[in-house]
């Protein structure tokens, strides 16, 4: 193996600056839009953002993106695309709450009872689409787009007729609350040995560790299988991979499914680990803003790992925004000027390895 | 080249002879190196091929460019618009086009929608379409590649009809008897050049095919039998209908073919080899058997079929036998995906890969940087050669090679040959299909020829020479 260049790094680096400078420049408009200083209001995100309780929190928010968009990525590496992560993680998240509530059981048991449940529901949904696409030709980003509303829809439905208890003394609608077996510890004790102090009102979800090991199985699986192999020729070139020997019917139907089981856990880590019941307050919205994470981490585990912070990191700073009266929203304008430079970008270096690849081998050709 | 008013022109010639760069020069999508091109007398000079529909001259594509959720008028006046303020006027282009249906006899409904129409009437709306933009030099790529018996019949007839009412056609064709048929003049190019230019009433189909080849080519080297006993790959009636059931695309196909032998699948392109190569390998549903050393493996799937001992070069390198946006170590993966040594169990030896593509890349002589190139910078000579070296390295005791060495040059030519040969000598059966008629000859046992999904004609290669071959093919007695 030869060690990498110097120019070779170079490129490497030049996709992530440039998107960088280009997406700085495109928010400090939009601050200036609203007569505020841009550099003052990225010193109060920084400062903010950086305060060890807000880091924690940045970790919780950042856990279900990454899942979230690893269910998304499994799609995009087969050359499919599921936009229906929403309405899988939606459906996933009261269905296995609600029935998780129901029974007991040994406590980790309890919590492998309560992934089963989300992953089938998760899984089934997506089936549907699967189903429509192999069998019928239909395109799965139509239909998960569809069943995406009608998941909201129903999950929204079901909750306020069926699945909610009213709390006492709040007027908060919630899922009866799992037994603690159902629960997942937090991860500060352990934090705590390792020299995080306590921060008020700060804890971080037990499932971020399940996203980690999703992650490096994920990397395993898609990098190192024979399954992952063929998931990425069906991506890179359809007709090839059918000749090569790979069903397409078959991958397609288990990408979609495997990505809506994934995509049926990721409405978890906040039930798990804070509110233990499915509740009027269920955040929305992580199933799209995951296709960005995904899109923005290239469809790598580490990559996404790091737009799923960089993501959860603006989202928590941007908070302090309100101090100096600067519209907290500012961060979905950050988040889509770093998506689209970013996509712009490794696009363009791409291009451009390729014709350094043609003349390097002009010169071997001619030796 | 001249092509009169009111006539039909063929221009014939073998695949990569130089038609379609003619063709491309003529309708404005290539420049020419040198050379002039007269309309009615004045020189022109096409920069693209708006230049040449100002000129009159149309083109009507072997592929049909059409709107299928458009109607038959619409499809028509795409792009050309007969405008009525910022409305179009739909009522002056169905007169026109009426008009234009009555006279050359090219009968249409304006309002059907295109997808319910068959190939055929498509094929006229194409024609109307041409017409409609004011062209009087008419050219048509393959016009007849697509077409059942009836639908060229009626071509034909159209063709006549135009021709009565003073138009030039150029008529591009590798189909001797059907240019017989219908052109006045034929012009035959060989490998860029023009070799003649006769009168269709002064000559046969078999003249044309020996214009067509080029008498003068070198014979080919004669190599022993190497046929051993046992029957590696065994068709019995084998048959792919349409997905319509309509008709067979190739019909009741049976052969056998021992280990190192060499058969060799001679016909002009679109008579079913393309089907034919598909049923072997599983990719397309068929009737009857297929048995693959002594075993019927019908019920194999293509990945079965593949680890079973089946190797394949697709005829069409960058769509089905290449990711081309990925390094040449995982393209060495594809379709090897089940076995050693590229995976040890279910999981990839990237390392095993990685230093297996150097060897192929070695022994192929693959120009490239390394395994990490990407395979969309290869030149179409080492991709096809990565490809032969990738299928070669399991050993197959069947090759199914569709058009081996196209495209690339005379030195990886000649080594991919003498590969064949090593791996025949070996006792590996070998499936040819080319448009290369010496390579057909010199490679194979046995020659098939295929004509419109069936077998017509089994020939002897030692006693068949090209222009013997090129007449088979082409359906001329």
């Amino acid at each position: 193996m030869k060690k990498p260049s110097i120019s070779q790094i170079l490129l490497a680096l030049a996709a992530p600056v440039a998107a960088a400078v280009v997406s700085i420049v495109i928010s400090s408009l939009a601050v200036l839009a609203s007569k505020k200083s841009p550099v003052e209001a990225y010193k109060t995100m920084w400062e903010f953002g950086t305060q060890a309780g807000s880091l924690l929190e940045v970790l919780n928010t950042a856990t279900p993106y990454y899942i979230a968009a690893i269910a998304i990525a499994v799609t995009f590496r087969a050359g499919l695309f599921n936009i229906g992560v929403e309405g899988q993680l939606r459906l996933g998240a009261l269905f296995s709450s609600y029935f998780a509530a129901k029974f007991v059981l040994p406590p980790v048991l309890h919590v492998l009872a309560l992934f089963l449940i989300a992953m089938t529901v998760g899984g089934l949904w997506a089936a549907i689409a699967a189903y429509l696409k192999v069998k019928r030709g239909v395109s799965e980003v139509i239909s998960t787009i569809m069943l995406n509303s009608l998941a909201v829809g129903m999950t929204s439905f079901l909750f306020s007729q069926y699945f909610a208890e009213i709390t006492e003394g709040s007027n908060n609608l919630t899922t009866k609350v799992l037994p603690p077996s159902a629960h997942i510890p937090d991860l500060m004790p352990l934090l705590n040995k390792l020299g995080v102090e306590d921060q008020p009102g700060g804890g971080v979800y037990g499932m971020l560790l399940i996203a980690i090991a999703l992650g490096i199985a994920f990397w395993f699986i898609v990098n190192r299988t024979r399954f992952g192999f063929e998931l990425r020729a069906s991506g890179a070139n359809p007709i090839a991979a059918r000749v090569s020997g790979v069903n397409s019917k078959k991958m397609t139907f288990i990408a979609l499914v495997t990505s809506g089981a994934i995509a049926g856990l990721s409405g978890l880590p906040t039930i798990l680990g804070d509110t233990h019941s499915y509740t009027m307050g269920f955040r929305s919205g992580i199933g799209f803003s995951a296709i960005a994470v995904a899109l923005l981490g290239r469809n790598g585990a580490v990559g996404m790992a790091f737009s799923a912070l960089l993501f959860g990191f603006l989202e928590v700073s941007s908070r302090a925004l309100e101090l100096i009266d600067i519209a907290p929203e500012t961060y979905v304008i950050m988040q889509g000027s770093i998506l689209l430079s970013s996509v712009i970008a490794y696009e363009v270096v791409r291009r451009y390895k390729i014709t350094l690849q043609s003349k390097e081998l002009a010169k071997v050709v001619a030796a | 080249m001249k092509v009169e008013t009111g006539t039909v022109h063929a221009l014939v010639g073998e695949n990569g002879a130089g038609k379609s760069t003619v063709m491309k020069i003529l309708y404005g999508m290539q420049r020419p190196d040198g050379g002039e091109i007269l309309v009615n007398g004045q020189s022109v000079n096409f920069k693209n091929p708006n230049d040449a529909i100002e000129a009159n001259i149309g083109m009507v594509h072997q592929h049909f460019m059409l709107a299928d959720n458009f109607t038959v008028l619409e499809n028509i006046i795409l792009g050309a618009e007969p405008k009525h303020g910022i409305t179009i006027d739909f009522a002056a282009a169905r007169k026109k086009v009426a008009d234009m249906s009555a006279a050359y006899g090219l009968d249409v409904d304006p309002d059907i929608l295109v997808e319910e129409l068959g190939v055929g009437q498509r094929q006229r709306v194409e024609i109307l379409k041409v017409l409609y933009r004011g062209a009087r030099i008419l050219i048509f790529d393959e016009p007849t590649a697509v077409l059942v018996p009836q639908e060229v019949d009626d071509l034909f007839n159209a063709l006549k009809g135009l021709r009565a009412e003073g138009m030039a056609i150029i008529f591009i064709s590798h189909k001797l008897d059907e240019v017989l048929r219908v052109a006045d003049d034929v012009t035959v190019v060989r490998a860029g050049s023009t070799v003649a230019e006769v009168k269709s009433k002064n000559v046969t189909a078999r003249q044309l095919a020996e214009l067509m080849v080029g008498s003068e080519l070198p014979q080919p080297t004669t190599h022993g039998d190497t046929r051993r006993p046992e029957v590696t790959l065994s068709l019995k009636d084998v048959s792919v209908p349409t997905k319509s059931g309509s008709r067979d695309l190739i019909s009741h196909i049976s052969f056998d073919l021992q280990a190192g032998e060499v058969i060799g699948i001679a016909g002009v392109e679109g008579n079913g080899q393309a089907e034919l190569v598909e049923a072997i390998m599983g990719l397309r549903e068929y009737t009857g058997q297929i048995e693959f050393k002594g075993e019927n493996i019908d019920h194999y799937t293509v990945a079965h079929r593949h680890d079973a001992g089946i190797g394949l070069i697709p005829e069409d390198r960058q769509r089905q036998a290449l990711m081309m946006a990925s390094p040449l170590w995982e393209n060495r993966i594809l379709g090897h995906q089940r076995s050693k040594p590229v995976m040890r169990g279910f999981i990839l030896d990237k390392k095993a890969t990685i230093a297996d593509t150097r060897v192929i890349m070695d022994e192929f002589d693959v120009r490239a940087p390394g395994p990490h190139t990407l395979a969309a910078a290869l030149s179409g000579g080492n991709q096809q050669k990565f490809i032969v070296g990738r299928e070669m390295s399991k050993a197959p005791a069947l090759l199914v090679a569709s058009h081996p060495t196209r495209g690339v040059d005379v030195g990886a030519q000649a080594a991919i040959w003498e590969e064949l040969r090593r791996a025949r000598e070996k006792g590996m059966a070998v499936v040819l299909i080319s448009a290369d008629l010496e390579e057909l000859i010199g490679m194979s046992d046995r020659l098939l020829v295929m004509l419109r999904g069936a077998i017509t004609a089994e020939l002897n290669p030692q006693k068949t020479t090209p222009e013997q071959l090129g007449s088979a093919m082409t359906g001329a007695k």
